[in-house]
């Protein structure tokens, strides 16, 4: 059986999307994903990740059926943060756990056609993307994030979603819009979550367009199940003074990779991605960036820090673009890894393609073990050895849970990463 | 309070201690001199507990138990401080969390209900006044950024916040500009005590003025060459070390 025919299967068992033009898109990029099939080893974006695992699990699109309870919500909630939130589950919205402020609509699919006029156009680095073909082909409901000129959300949105359990393995396909207009203001924050149990595909596409001076905060928290696969998308095109903020922290799942693919398109847009990932046992993480410098003056600011333990694999690379005419643009670029345990495994890349003089362009990348004179400091001191390596690991980590735009978002990360220690913040 | 017998170690294959014998009784001053690579700083990191060293002979004891035997934390939960010769940087902790994990680790040993982060502060600030040191030092993270007289004046504060029973100070005095020699030795006499003994190691006298020891010992060779009052602290200034190079152990 070929690898994607649970996929097209199960585009067939779909209802049919009521719009002419998203009808005729959905079955283009199905049969574009079916003529190119999954990238393999061979695919220099994929050298370190292989597909193979998700091939082998099948992944059914999900039926549509699940629900979820108020108490499993109340459980996975983030203590003492504020928000309005789209709730998802299994890549399906579920109004009765939504609160959705003005400017925000959930979609469904027998709407989507007076909401969404045409999706926009991917990217054309896109366009040639499996599970972005794959997605736009499956997914059922959407989410649009619109503000007009000078519209500023008065708190931020969750986009929420959650994986349960479904009688067979299951894939769940998320598309989400988010369009600012000029002078506006909002933060995002994209939270996937496992639900014990639950084995799945998470596949998300959220697709960014910032106008002038637009500015989006963009949290994105990965807590895949320890069975979850998990697979985003974030591409973004900025306008001029526009600002970008990502904070991505890849906390969970079994297997996940995410791009996010940033277009400083027009002068003075400002880009900074932060990220964090944690592997431990046989857990697999790839990030993959992409900023495209595509005028002059422009901006961008990243920092990706790893802690790998276990048997765990991460993978990091960092794209950074300058075209010819970007001059004066300013890019740097920080790759920290710290590796607990001699199974663990990193490959970090950071690749940078200058095309223009007059450019201030940095990068590096580093990889090490806990430092023996720090830990003895400390042990000197009189903490014990466990204390002292969960205080250096929780430091390590703090330079970016400490930049999350709320404190009770960063609190909820330490306990996720399980440092249990707070540290003050540093002035 | 302090027992060293015969003490013998190694790094790799190279014998730094040959036989260090040494008594350091509770209310005392002791200065361990010597020239470079005579085994001071081997001594103070073996008292501490550091990795590396292989103690081949010899025992030490401390409060009648053995201090070998004991991890880092134990020596430091019973009341031996080591003030670094070179602090390490630790981006991302800051002092007051160091500190405060330090004091009730330490607290927590004797019996001693833990301090809440108010009256800890207050016990901070007023240390923080002695020593002459800012305090934005609080929020910053440990000796991230110091200089090398600021680094050591942080040791010389967190002995002060830990109180320790047996405190060894290795080259506290390297490094330092006269003020900065001042405010340490001012650190120093505030914890001389009855009940407490203190270890400098140092290579020179100037720290002597201003820190008076009950006896001074020169060690040559990874041997105790010559013991003696503070006097012998002098006469080192004046003739170095040299005419005690080839003495017979003590």
């Amino acid at each position: 059986m070929d690898a994607l025919t649970p996929y097209l299967e199960g585009f067939r068992a779909l209802p049919k999307a009521p719009q002419h033009w998203l009808r005729a898109l959905k079955e283009q990029s199905l049969q574009r994903a079916e003529a190119r099939g999954f990238p393999g080893l061979r695919d220099e974006a994929w050298k370190y990740t292989s597909v193979a695992p998700l091939e082998k699990r099948s992944f059914k699109p999900a039926s549509g059926t699940a629900k979820l309870d108020a108490a499993v919500l109340a459980a996975i909630a983030i203590t003492g943060f504020k928000a309005h939130r789209a709730m998802f589950v299994n890549g399906r919205f579920d109004v009765t756990h939504s609160r959705l402020p003005t400017g925000v609509r959930a979609v469904p699919l027998d709407a989507l056609g007076a909401a969404l006029h045409n999706l926009p156009a991917l990217p054309e680095i896109w366009q040639e993307d499996t599970f972005t073909d794959l997605n736009t082909a499956l997914f059922q409901d959407g989410l649009l994030l619109e503000l007009d000129e000078g519209a500023r959300l008065d708190a931020p949105l969750e986009l929420l979603h959650v994986s349960a359990p479904e009688t067979v393995a299951s894939s769940h396909h998320l598309r989400c819009i988010v369009r600012l207009g000029p002078d506006s203001l909002a933060t995002l924050v994209e939270r996937y979550v496992g639900l014990e149990g639950a084995k799945h595909l998470t596949n998300a596409v959220v697709q960014i367009d910032l106008a002038k001076r637009a500015q989006l905060t963009h949290v994105r928290l990965q807590e895949e199940s320890t069975q979850g696969f998990h697979v985003g998308r974030v591409l973004v095109e900025q306008k001029e003074g526009s600002r970008y903020i990502s904070h991505n922290l890849q906390l969970g799942g079994a297997w996940s990779r995410l791009d996010i693919y940033t277009r400083l398109a027009e002068t003075g847009a400002h880009a900074e991605l932060y990220g964090l990932y944690a592997v431990d046992k046989r857990q697999h993480i790839d990030n993959h960036t992409r900023i495209d410098h595509a005028a002059c003056g422009t901006v961008s600011r990243e920092l990706y820090r790893g802690i790998l333990d276990g048997q765990g694999r991460a993978v990091f690379n960092g794209k950074v673009l300058v075209v010819p005419h970007a001059v004066k643009t300013d890019a740097e670029q920080a790759n920290h890894n710290l590796i607990l345990s001699r199974g663990a495994e990193i490959d970090t890349k950071p690749e940078l393609e200058i095309y223009a003089d007059d450019v201030k362009c940095s990068h590096g990348a580093t990889i090490g073990q806990l430092d023996e004179d720090q830990l003895f400091y400390l042990r000197s001191r009189g903490l014990s050895v466990d204390t002292a390596r969960n205080l250096l690991i929780a430091a390590f980590a703090e330079k970016l849970l400490g930049a999350l735009p709320h404190p009770a978002l960063a609190a909820h990360a330490r306990g996720r990463l399980g440092t249990s220690i707070t540290l003050p913040v540093q002035t | 309070m302090l027992v060293i017998k015969n003490l013998h170690a190694r790094v790799e294959s190279r014998e730094i201690l040959k036989g260090i014998n040494l008594t350091v009784n509770a209310g005392e001053i002791h200065a361990v001199m010597g020239p470079n690579g005579s085994g001071k700083s081997t001594l103070a990191h073996i008292l501490a507990g550091r990795e590396g060293y292989e103690v081949t002979a010899g025992s030490v004891t401390y409060e009648g138990k053995d201090l070998l035997a004991m991890e880092p934390e134990e020596r430091a939960r019973a009341g031996v401080f080591l003030a670094f010769q070179y602090p390490v940087e630790i981006p991302g902790v800051n002092n007051v969390y160091l500190l405060k994990a330090a004091f009730n680790a330490i607290r927590k040993q004797r019996g001693e209900e833990e301090l809440d982060a108010m009256d800890f502060l207050v016990l901070v600030k007023a240390k923080m006044q002695f020593m002459e040191m800012d305090p934005s030092f609080l929020n910053r993270a440990v000796n991230e950024g110091f200089s090398g007289g600021e680094k050591k004046r942080n040791e010389i504060l967190q002995m002060l916040v830990l109180e320790p029973k047996l405190a060894l100070l290795d080259e506290t005095d390297s490094g330092l500009d006269i003020d900065a020699l001042k405010v340490v030795a001012k650190g120093v006499n505030k914890l001389r005590d009855p009940k407490r003994a203190i270890v400098l190691v140092t290579h020179y006298q100037r720290l002597l003025d201003h820190v008076v020891p009950d006896k001074v010992h020169v060690l040559s060779g990874g041997r105790v060459v010559k013991s003696g009052g503070k006097e012998l602290a002098l006469e080192l200034e004046k003739r170095g070390y040299d005419w005690l190079k080839d003495a017979v152990p003590a």
